[in-house]
């Protein structure tokens, strides 16, 4: 069985009106499905309001499903009894770098995953020296958190997920609030954790980003309209264009040569001039 | 002028006075404030001064540092200054129509501003000194008798931990909101009081808004990352008692009987 | 119109331990309406400087003339200042505060005293300007917006006060790519309607190369660069050096050359870089 299994999930946010009235409910959600597999790298993309980020909070059971089911590793979120769990296992990074960390100094809010689970201070100790040290960030352990760039609270907010030793971490649109350095260093590390066998779901507006992935599903208005691999996606550029998204700069180029669609890297289009 | 403030802040370093343990200096902090308020003559002070700039020096904190935080609570302690140079009755130095300066007065005002200084670089000292999660983790142990009878001591050291964390990012968007309200023409210096305070509005309301902003995510990210409450919590810095904190507390204990004894000097 | 700034400097909190030289010693001049480009790193001195132009942080020393007034001098009315040159922060729509849209697009434009016809008229313009429909927003609370109509109603509020120069700061960031496009489209648009200088500082190299008619390279709080963007983006090495990139278009052209030895583009769109591979596909054949 899939390591993620998502199943006819939908979920909606109750509504009152201005005397507290409850009024129909904002389906956020509306019947997803998919799967991931153990050590992929699945990319999630959608215009804003699309329910990209709705459904990553869905997968660590920060949301619980209206009806349907979300199943990690066997787990479901539902099952109060599995919920830390559950939550041990699916690492979270949010977007804006500033307020997921803790911790005043860097070292101390890397340590705050390992603490609530309860994990022995000296093993604490080699965890988040080991996290530091895989987003490159060791040096910088003594350092107040306000003190760093963007891209750098976004590495200790990596590390404070790595730090947990998951085997999946949602990424919920992690670069969009960075610089192009920062944003490469970032995407750099994801792909590395990918490699060395932690599940990733990527949620992106940056299709450059989303290229990087196994399989990229695509949202529009709370349900899945696509899932497919890169080479499918940006094959197909009127879908690209109708899901709000645009296609990767190479791909558009590609086009407009009127070259092959199997076409996917600059090398490639390269040999073909 | 936001980033000068250095109360509360961390400075960080390797000295005595910051291998300290937290609960030491936490302690060793009340007591001064304590003593601050037995004295009451001015060479009672002078000993509290002296010891003050000895922990400085120990401490190797820049004075320069210190001082530059003082400029921010100036207007607090110039104020103080004012109310009690001409709330005082006695030997009269100076009038004018109902104004009057007196000796009593004059003696008062300087007698509570130095105390205001001397308690505002002394608790500075504690926060410049230790790690806020050492500060933290040190209030959470003291108060721990205290959750017998309903104390809530994990959460409230928590809440500092939080409050010290988003201090500076608060004041950074603080910082953002007034220039980008400046930038559409807004004026905050001119006009009578209620003018002013409505002035404030447009700073008031993102600023609320930010922070329910920050306080959910940061809420949604502390779930993430498996928070739920202390129990079964532990802790990668494991604080203990040295030999150098007891030193200090003998220390801190004897400093309070010189206080004390100096007001019969 | 004109920008003419001499020698700017500005230091960070002196005699701190965190003191730092933001600006050291920038100078330049614009005299033409023109959409310029600000790019370099983070820290390299784009906000601050902005910040000078609009009277917001008063320099170390330097001045700075605004249509030939200087606005760094001692007692200047700011307000005069920002009538004719508006900033639209990083992140504007953090900014909105009042129960409807059309109230808060009014702020500035009561901020300078325009009556209320007046008001009216400027706050119609602006929504239009920046796309938005009066009739369907006006009455609307600006948090029921979606996050880039949200942005494009904050910088109605700038224009509102029709100023005669409109710097922004990262306009793009954070969007995702309908609202990106539109946030390009906004620009332009705004660019030949107010036929003005429009200062822009951001990270993509892409909207920069899209958009701007010259740019200025900053690094460690000075210009380094001042020139139009094909020449700069030409010196990739040097920008590279300063941990910047050039546009993506500039990217894929410099691999195709490493492929095809004597084929050669300098393209800063899309469009520039297909016409240079179908010339070369043309003569190679």
């Amino acid at each position: 069985m899939a390591y993620i299994n998502v199943e006819d999930l939908v979920l909606d946010f109750s509504k009152y009106d201005d005397d507290g009235k409850p009024m129909e409910p904002n389906r956020a959600l509306d019947g997803v499905s998919f799967s991931v597999e153990k050590g992929s790298f699945v990319a999630v993309v959608g215009m804003n309001g699309s329910g990209k980020s709705t459904l990553a909070k869905c997968l660590n059971g920060l949301l619980l499903p209206t009806s349907g089911s979300v199943e990690i590793n066997g787990m479901k979120t539902s099952d109060e009894s599995h919920i830390w769990d559950i939550r041990s296992n699916i690492g979270m990074v949010f977007q804006n770098p500033d307020n997921q960390l803790v911790s005043s100094i860097v070292e101390d809010d890397v340590a705050f995953g390992p603490e609530n689970l309860g994990v022995d201070p000296e093993e604490i100790r080699k965890r988040v020296d080991e996290a530091l040290k895989r987003v490159d960030m060791y040096d910088c352990k003594d350092k107040a958190a306000h003190m760093l760039s963007g891209g750098q609270k976004q590495r200790i907010a990596i590390a404070g997920a790595v730090a947990m030793r998951p085997s999946c971490i949602v990424f919920d649109e992690p670069t969009a609030m960075l610089d192009p350095a920062g944003r490469a260093k970032v995407m750099g590390i994801i792909k590395d954790l990918n490699k060395e066998g932690i599940t990733v779901v990527l949620i992106t507006h940056f299709m450059e980003e989303a290229m990087e992935a196994d399989r990229i599903i695509v949202m529009q208005n709370g349900r899945i309209i696509g899932d497919r691999t890169p080479a499918e996606l940006f094959a197909d550029t009127e879908f690209v264009h109708e899901a709000g998204l645009e296609l990767p700069t190479v791909i558009e180029l590609r086009d407009m040569l009127g070259m092959d669609k199997k076409i996917m890297s600059v090398e490639e289009l390269a040999e073909n001039i | 002028m936001i980033r000068d403030i250095t109360l509360g802040q961390y400075y960080p370093g390797q000295s005595a006075v910051h291998r300290l343990d937290a609960r030491t200096k936490i302690v060793a902090t009340l007591v001064y404030i304590a003593a601050l308020f037995v004295v009451n003559n001015f060479w009672g002070f002078l000993i509290a001064a002296a010891v003050l700039f000895t922990v400085i020096g120990i401490s190797r904190v820049p004075l320069k540092f210190i001082f530059r935080g003082l400029t921010a609570v100036f207007l607090i302690i110039a104020f103080t200054f004012i109310i009690n140079l001409f709330m005082v009755d006695g030997r009269v130095l100076w009038e004018w129509k109902f104004l009057s300066i007196t000796y009593e007065g004059v003696r008062r005002a300087c007698f509570m501003a130095v105390r205001l200084v001397l308690l505002i670089i002394g608790s500075s000292m504690m926060t410049l000194t230790t790690k806020p999660i050492e500060l933290t983790d040190g209030l959470e142990k003291l108060l721990k008798p205290l959750s017998k009878i309903g104390v809530p001591s994990h959460e409230i050291a928590l809440m500092m931990t939080i409050a010290l964390r988003f201090i500076p990012t608060l004041m950074e968007e603080t910082d953002k909101i007034i220039k980008a309200q400046q930038a559409r023409g807004a004026d905050f210096e001119s006009g009578n009081l209620l003018q002013r305070a409505k002035a404030l509005i447009p700073i008031l309301i993102p600023l609320f808004i930010s922070s329910f902003r920050i306080a959910q995510d940061l809420a949604l990210a502390m779930e993430a990352r498996c928070y739920h409450g202390g129990e079964g919590r532990t802790r990668m810095n494991q604080i203990r008692f040295h030999r150098g904190d007891a030193i200090a507390a003998v220390l801190v204990f004897a400093f309070l009987g010189v206080i004390i004894a100096s007001r019969w000097i | 119109m004109s920008i003419e700034v001499k020698d700017l400097k500005y230091i960070y909190s002196p005699d701190m331990p965190g003191e730092t030289t933001a600006l050291d010693g920038v100078s330049f001049d614009v005299t033409e309406p023109s959409v310029i480009g600000i790019i370099g790193q983070t820290g390299s001195g784009k906000s601050t400087l902005l910040q000078h132009l609009n009277g917001l942080i008063k320099p170390t020393s330097g001045e700075i003339y605004i249509d030939g007034e200087c606005i760094t001098g001692e007692k200047k009315n700011l307000t005069d200042v920002r009538r004719k040159i508006g900033l639209v922060f990083q992140y504007p729509e953090y900014q909105l505060f009042e129960e409807t849209v059309a109230k808060d697009v009014a702020f500035g434009p009561k901020n300078l005293g325009a009556d209320e016809e007046d008001i009216d008229r400027r706050v119609r313009h602006a929504l239009e300007l920046v796309g938005l429909d009066y009739d369907e927003v006006a009455e609307m609370s600006p948090f029921e917006l979606s996050g880039g109509m949200k942005r494009r109603a904050a910088i109605a509020g700038v224009l509102a006060m029709e100023p005669s120069i409109l710097m922004l700061d990262e306009p793009m960031a954070g969007l995702d790519p309908q609202a990106h496009r539109d946030m390009l489209g906004l620009i332009k648009r705004v660019q030949q309607e107010m036929n003005s200088i429009i200062l822009f500082v951001s990270h993509n190299m892409g909207d920069v190369a899209e958009l701007s008619d010259r740019l200025l390279v900053m690094n460690k709080g000075r210009i380094v660069m001042d020139d139009g963007p094909h020449e700069i983006f030409k010196r990739r090495d040097e920008l590279s050096d300063m941990g910047l990139s050039v546009p993506p278009i500039a990217e894929i052209a410099q691999k195709i050359s490493d492929k095809h030895k004597d084929f050669e583009s300098n393209p800063l769109t899309i469009g520039e870089l297909a016409d240079d591979i179908k010339e070369y596909r043309k003569t190679n054949r």
